[in-house]
């Protein structure tokens, strides 16, 4: 519903009749990569009903290679639309307010990405892993949203200011649930013994 | 719903104006003292400003069938008298093409007050900013693009202006 919305309203959109399906896949791409930023804590908070904690972090792992690849599908279509605003954007030097933010949130997720890959073999131990992954967390929200709001596209204002609001909102309750700042021994579904 | 659209575009329209006063306070901070001794300043290129450029646009008559007005002064650096003549290159992504395409690019020329007016077809979003190009780059003087953004997407004008100095 909050991701379905958002996606059947920016559809409807009139801009997309002076588009080509590079540009529009493009555009989606960014949308669906939003929502997916919306489901990541809802995840590991374990809010979605009929998921085990084990199923629902699987889940973000999956999720979190998803979000890659639509990020990639969102920046090769808008390089393919038009090259120099899209170099523009990568290099920080783009007239348009909200290109660093997306592209530091779209680094932030990278890093994010290797390092859950790599985690085993660099022997990265849970406390070391939160310690990393919880501030790029909050910086691939904040960027996401500011990025997303800052746009003048095929959104729809309502639904997109909602959807901004709901990914703000889940990221600020898991982090009090869960308690981020607080030093834990035994985090959900770790052994002690890896301590 | 008007008060969350209007809220949005503040804060787009208080990003760009931000990011506008910054720039012109560090090239003023540069600029402003030898310009007021010669009076006034050149026009600085924007960022992005040559995007898509495709130079020796033809003048026209007007882009494609029309329907948007993209309009300016040219005045020369110092003494900003109005520069008449002068070949002022306009492009964008419109509801005709693509910012690259041959058909969305044209020129025109200033008229003895140093005005320019050229019709084209309706700007739209791209990159998520609706927004036009402009381009002085016939030699006389130093060459500056200009990228001007439109307040919003439904609007079906748009000005920017050139202050040019010698090459």
């Amino acid at each position: 519903m909050a991701i379905g919305v958002p996606v059947a309203l920016a559809a409807a959109s009139e801009q997309l009749a002076w588009r080509d399906p590079v540009y529009i896949i493009a555009g989606f791409a960014g949308i669906i990569a939003l929502g997916l930023v919306l489901v990541q804590p809802l995840l590991i908070g374990g809010y979605l009903p009929g998921l085990s904690a084990y199923r629902g972090r699987r889940a973000h792992h999956w999720i979190g290679g998803a979000l890659v690849l639509a990020i990639l599908i969102h920046v090769a279509g808008l390089w393919i639309t038009s090259p120099p605003d899209m170099v523009d954007a990568l290099t920080f030097s783009s007239p348009t307010p909200f290109s660093p933010f997306g592209v530091t949130a779209m680094w932030a997720i990278f890093i994010v990405a290797l390092l859950a890959l790599l985690r085993r073999r660099l022997g990265l131990r849970p406390r070391s892993w939160r310690i990393i992954h919880i501030p790029l967390a909050i910086v691939i929200v904040a960027g996401s949203v500011v990025h997303c709001l800052l746009i003048e596209g095929t959104m729809e204002t309502i639904s997109k200011a909602a959807l901004s609001a709901l990914v703000l909102a889940a990221t600020v309750k898991v982090m009090i649930d869960l308690q981020v700042w607080r030093k834990r021994r035994t985090p959900r579904g770790e052994s002690a013994a890896q301590q | 719903m008007t008060m969350v659209a209007l809220t949005r575009r503040n804060l787009l329209a208080t990003g760009g104006s931000v990011l506008a006063t910054g720039l012109l306070a560090t090239g003023a901070s540069g600029l402003l003292l030898p310009a007021r001794a010669s009076g006034l300043a050149p026009t600085e290129s924007m960022s992005g400003g040559a995007n898509n450029y495709r130079k020796g646009a033809a003048i026209v008559e007007r882009i494609g069938k029309g329907g948007f007005w993209m309009s300016g002064t040219v005045r020369r650096a110092g003494d900003g008298a109005p520069l008449a003549g002068q070949r002022i290159q306009i492009w964008a992504h419109t509801v005709e093409g693509r910012e690259h395409e041959p058909q969305s690019h044209g020129a025109t020329l200033t008229d003895k007050d140093g005005k320019f007016r050229l019709e084209m077809p309706q700007i739209i979003p791209i990159f998520g900013q609706p927004h036009g190009h402009l381009a002085y780059d016939s030699g006389e003087f130093k060459t500056v693009f200009l990228r001007p953004v439109m307040r919003s997407a439904k609007e079906t004008s748009l000005e920017a202006h050139f202050v040019l100095q010698p090459a």
